[in-house]
This record gives structure tokens, C-alpha cells and sequence, in this order.
């Protein structure tokens, strides 16, 4: 009886216990269109960034035999043909894929360092600072701040780092609120009445176990944030306040196909595949992300 | 009520101020000036502009003139089109933006409402998923891409055909002329109201106070249209305050791609060409307006939900 209960004891020791992670990593893998739009974020992610090495012709180089846009051609290595001034066309979305998942990503990053900073400073130290803090972030919200991007480019020059920069100071809004709601769910709660009790200094307890909380909610919205970014960023190539010549990325590409979409339209489709698969895959796998770490929803 | 209105006019004019204020420093602060031509000016007429023009007068006082000059309508001059003023500018681009604007938002709740309402009402059925389907198509394919697929389509393909609609230009705002810029500006609208009324009709049919309408017997269409609809209302009209916001990129895009002379193709041939005047003018007249839609919605959103408290 004795050792029956003991061995009972025993097997329930090995019973592992499910984080959080664990528990979200099991619903996400359910959801097939999650899990299929990360595959295929995987693949694209890849084949821009190594793709362009294995292809016979660089993004830049003109095929000086076939200057008008030509149809896919295996023999002579254009596998998706080329664009009016006889540029691989596949080569040119591969890099421009590059440059606008980079922006995509960057942008993100710093958009989520001010937005998880302000949220969580603002959800935990309260009081006038929170005040402050969100009546800035409501100023903000009532005002056209893509307008600011654009005279930022327009001011101090189109290059790559001022349009991340500028697009991330942009896009941090949401995030703050986001954050901030958190912090203040979390700020009452046991494990950081014990880290105050036990001496933590304010900055140490929201590093320490505010943000690592609050991370599962920021996810989700990074990976909705992404595509928005990639967004804007073509949006902005297309009206030529983006990224410049020799340089490229999909709203660049896209404008450029738009332009001669009668005449050759593979220039325009095959990067605005690249594109709204790659945001399709970000929507779908934030909205899948979200079902599988969301409080909200448990 | 009033004062809580009052209170959010007042918040309105310290950020319109800093909008302002903010347009003019990046202004000083952009290299080059209006006189550096390409033939070097003499130094002394470089003077004499710099004295007629005020721009050796401290920053200060450069900024309250400048204010001053706004207040009383004057953008100043545009850098690029000599012979017009930024004022004149915007008075002919404003009327051509806002119809365009207003038009594509009705037309986008009249279709993005039903949709999503019909599709709430059919959680998980074919029609939902195919709203829901939709509804993310038009948010992830961008605007100029659908304008020239649809410019191709009935502009070129359906070219001698009654179908044939004219692939840009404005013509006055014939009514013909408009019909695929404000559908093509609309598309996202229409995508984002399906999304959120959806979202909020789906929450609304769970609430204590629809099932306590359903339970003392009324019928579905008016638990639905009557209760339901009030509290799944309220998302959307918040979404139209940062909507004009959209509206406004949204604007520049279709503005270009159908040449239409609003302030959107104003702002961005502005900024190619770094007409900074005009840019300035542009930016502070939209903030403006996003403002005041906030204001509008936030009345709005006040008189629709006994909830919001006036403190």
C-alpha cells in the first residue's frame, strides 16, 4: 500500500509542469494557417537573404541582349524574366524582399524599445508621469504622423537609416497602450509586491518581471506590426520618398511595374506576390499568435 | 457634457499649436535655403532678401510671425509654383480631397457595416469566413496596386465597352471621373469597418442586456438592430477619428495615380520638389482636420455611450 503510494507519488513527480511558452507553443501548432504562414515567412526570409547569392545574375546588372522586359527564360537564367531596363527580375525582388523585410523588422524594433519603455514606465510608476505619458500618446494619435515621416525623408535625405528610424518613432503608439494596460494588470500582483518587499529598485522590477510579462501581448502585436511597417515603407517608395535607385525594395519594385503594367505584367505581379504573401503570412500568424498567448481570450 | 467638450476643444488647439510649432523648427532646420540657386546670389542682395524676408530676426519673433500670418490665413509663398500662393494652393486642392474623402468613407461604412454585421450574425458560417477573407485582402494588398489593377481593367480591357470607366484625370469632378478613385480609396475602409463591427456585434450578442431583450421575448431583428447595433457602433465611429488620418495617405496615393488636383498630389509633389512651404502648409491643414474628426467623434462617441463619465 505503502510503496503503491509512494511509486503514485513518484510517476506524478515526473509529470512536467507546461509553461506559459510551452502551452502557447501547443495551441499555436493547432492552428494550420499560423503554422503555415510561419513556414512560409521562413522560406521567403531565407530566399531573400541567400537567394540572391545562388542566382546568375546580380539585382543590378543589366542583361544588355534583352533590354525590354522579357518573359521567363530558364536557358539564359532569368528564371522570372527581366524588367524594362533588362534587370533579373527575380533577383530585384529577392534584394528588394531584403530591404523591405529589414525596414519591416528594424522599424518594429525600435517602435517596440519606445513603446515597451513608455508602457511600462508608465503603467508602473502611475501618477503624473502616467498622465503625462498618455496624454502624449493621445496628442500623437490626432495627428497625421505619416506626414512627418515624409518631411523627416524629405529634409534630411532619403537614406535607409532615417526611414527605420523615423517609421519606428511613428509606429509606437499602440504598443505604449498595449503595454501600459498590461503593466497595470500585472503591477498588483503578488511576485512584484515580493520583489518591492525584497528591495528592488523600480527601473530593476520592470526589467526584471514586469517586461518579461508583458511579452507574450507585445508579440503578437510585433509580428501585426511588421506588415503595417512594409506597408508604409512601399507606400512611401511608390510616391519616390522611400528607398532610392540602385537601391530597391517591393514598393519601389511595384512601382515600377505599376507604371507599365499594360505593356509587361509580370514586373508588377511577381513582387506584389512576394508582397501580400509575406504580409498575408504576418497577419495570419499574428492573429494566431494572439488565439495562443492572449489572457484575454484563456 | 459641455464642459467635457470644452475641454477636449482646448486640448485641440495646444496640439494644432504643436504641430505647428514643430512644422516651423524642422523648416529652419532643413539644409538649404530658399535664395541658394543655382547662380550664387550677390552677398548684398543675399542681404536685402534676408532683411525684406525677416530672416534676421530672431527665431522668436520669426515663429510669432509666422503664427500670425497663419492665423489670418497666409501660408506664405510656394517655393515652386511662383505664381501662387500656398493659401491659394490648398483653397483649390482642400474642396476636390474633402468630397473624395467623405465620399469614400460613406460608401465604406454603407458596405463595410452590412458586411460585417451579417457576417457576426453568422459567426463561423461559409459568409463569415469569406467576410473575414475579404476584409484581409483589402487591408494587405495596397492601394496602388488595386487602383492600377482596376485602372487596367476598366480603363484598358474594358475600353468600347459600356463599362468603360476614364483611367484618371479629374474633368471637373465629373461624376464618371470619380467613381474609381473613390471605390480604389475606400477598399481599406470597407475592410477595416467589416473587421471591427464584426468584432464588436460578435461581443454585443453576448452581453447580459441582449440576452435579458431576447428573454422578455422580442424578436431577433430587434434585439439585433435596436440593442445590439448601439453597442457595436461605438468601435466604428472610433475608428473614423484616426481614419481621417488614413484618409490623408490614403489621398496622396490615389491622387497621384489618378491625377486628381488635390491637396494629397499637392503635398507630395511638394515634398519631390521640396516646395517646404507648401509641404508645412499641407501637414498643419491636415493635422487640423484630424483634429477636429477627433473632436467629432469623441462628441459623438459621448452622446452614443452612456458609459463614457465627463470628468
Amino acid at each position: 500500500m505503502t510503496s503503491a503510494h509512494a511509486a503514485a507519488l513518484d510517476t506524478a513527480g515526473d509529470v512536467e509542469g507546461r509553461s506559459l511558452w510551452q502551452d502557447a507553443w501547443r495551441r499555436l501548432k493547432r492552428n494550420r494557417a499560423a503554422l503555415a504562414s510561419m513556414i512560409i515567412l521562413g522560406v521567403v526570409a531565407a530566399v531573400c537573404l541567400i537567394g540572391p547569392y545562388t542566382l546568375p545574375w546580380p539585382y543590378d546588372a543589366i542583361d544588355w541582349d534583352h533590354v525590354e522586359a522579357m518573359p521567363p527564360n530558364m536557358e539564359l537564367g532569368h528564371y522570372l524574366g527581366t524588367d524594362s531596363v533588362g534587370r533579373d527580375l527575380l533577383a530585384r525582388t529577392l534584394v528588394g524582399g531584403r530591404v523591405s523585410l529589414m525596414v519591416g523588422v528594424l522599424a518594429t524594433m525600435v517602435a517596440l524599445f519606445i513603446g515597451v519603455t513608455v508602457g511600462a514606465v508608465a503603467g508602473f510608476v502611475g501618477g503624473r508621469v502616467d498622465q503625462l505619458l498618455m496624454r502624449l500618446v493621445d496628442l500623437l494619435y490626432s495627428v497625421p504622423l505619416t506626414f512627418f515621416v515624409i518631411i523627416l525623408m524629405v529634409m534630411f535625405g532619403r537614406n535607409f537609416i532615417l526611414m527605420f528610424l523615423a517609421i519606428g518613432a511613428v509606429e509606437w503608439l499602440t504598443m505604449a497602450r498595449i503595454v501600459r494596460g498590461q503593466t497595470l494588470s500585472l503591477k498588483s500582483k503578488e511576485f512584484i509586491e515580493a520583489a518591492r518587499a525584497s528591495g528592488g529598485s523600480t527601473a530593476g522590477i520592470i526589467l526584471r518581471h514586469v517586461v518579461p510579462n508583458v511579452l507574450g501581448v507585445v508579440i503578437v502585436y510585433v509580428t501585426l506590426t511588421i506588415p503595417q511597417v512594409i506597408l508604409l515603407e512601399s507606400f512611401l517608395s511608390f510616391l519616390g520618398l522611400g528607398v532610392q535607385e540602385p537601391f530597391t525594395s517591393w514598393g519601389v519594385l511595384l512601382n515600377e511595374g505599376a507604371a507599365e503594367l499594360e505593356v509587361n505584367p509580370q514586373t508588377l505581379i511577381v513582387p506584389a506576390v512576394f508582397m501580400t504573401a509575406t504580409l498575408f503570412c504576418f497577419n495570419f500568424l499574428g492573429d494566431g499568435l494572439r488565439d495562443a498567448l492572449d489572457p484575454k481570450d484563456r | 457634457m459641455w464642459s467635457y467638450f470644452a475641454r477636449r476643444l482646448l486640448i485641440g488647439i495646444p496640439t494644432l499649436l504643436a504641430v505647428v510649432l514643430f512644422c516651423f523648427f524642422l523648416m529652419r532646420l532643413a539644409p538649404g535655403g530658399p535664395f541658394d540657386g543655382e547662380a550664387p546670389v550677390p552677398p548684398e542682395v543675399l542681404a536685402n532678401l534676408r532683411a525684406r524676408y525677416h530672416l534676421d530676426d530672431p527665431l522668436w519673433r520669426q515663429f510669432f510671425s509666422y503664427l500670425g500670418n497663419l492665423l489670418q490665413g497666409d501660408f506664405g509663398p510656394s517655393f515652386k509654383y511662383k505664381d501662387f500662393t500656398v493659401t491659394e494652393l490648398i483653397a483649390q486642392g482642400l474642396p476636390v480631397s474633402i468630397e473624395n474623402g467623405l465620399s469614400a468613407i460613406i460608401l465604406a461604412i454603407l458596405i463595410g457595416l452590412p458586411l460585417g454585421i451579417t457576417a457576426a450574425l453568422a459567426q463561423n458560417s461559409a459568409r463569415d469566413y469569406a467576410v473575414s477573407g475579404l476584409a484581409m485582402v483589402g487591408i494587405v494588398i495596397p492601394t496602388f496596386v488595386t487602383g492600377q489593377l482596376l485602372i487596367l481593367a476598366f480603363g484598358v480591357w474594358l475600353k468600347g465597352t459600356p463599362f468603360q470607366l476614364p483611367a484618371g484625370g479629374w474633368n471637373d469632378g465629373a461624376f464618371l471621373n470619380r467613381i474609381l478613385p473613390v471605390t480604389v480609396l475606400a477598399l481599406p475602409f470597407v475592410a477595416y469597418i467589416a473587421r471591427i463591427s464584426r468584432a464588436s456585434m460578435i461581443e454585443a450578442l453576448r452581453t447580459n442586456f441582449v440576452r435579458t431583450a431576447r428573454a422578455k421575448g422580442l424578436p431577433y431583428r430587434t434585439v439585433v438592430l435596436r440593442h445590439a447595433m448601439k453597442a457595436a457602433l461605438t468601435p466604428v465611429i472610433t475608428f473614423l477619428g484616426p481614419a481621417t488620418a488614413f484618409l490623408l495617405t490614403g489621398s496622396m496615393v490615389i491622387e497621384t495615380i489618378f491625377q486628381i488636383p488635390g491637396i494629397g498630389r499637392y503635398f507630395v509633389q511638394g515634398a519631390l520638389n521640396r516646395d517646404y512651404t507648401l509641404v508645412m502648409g499641407v501637414t498643419i491643414v491636415g493635422a487640423a482636420f484630424v483634429i477636429v474628426a477627433n473632436l467629432i467623434v469623441d462628441m459623438l462617441y459621448a452622446v452614443l455611450d452612456p458609459k463614457v463619465r465627463y470628468e
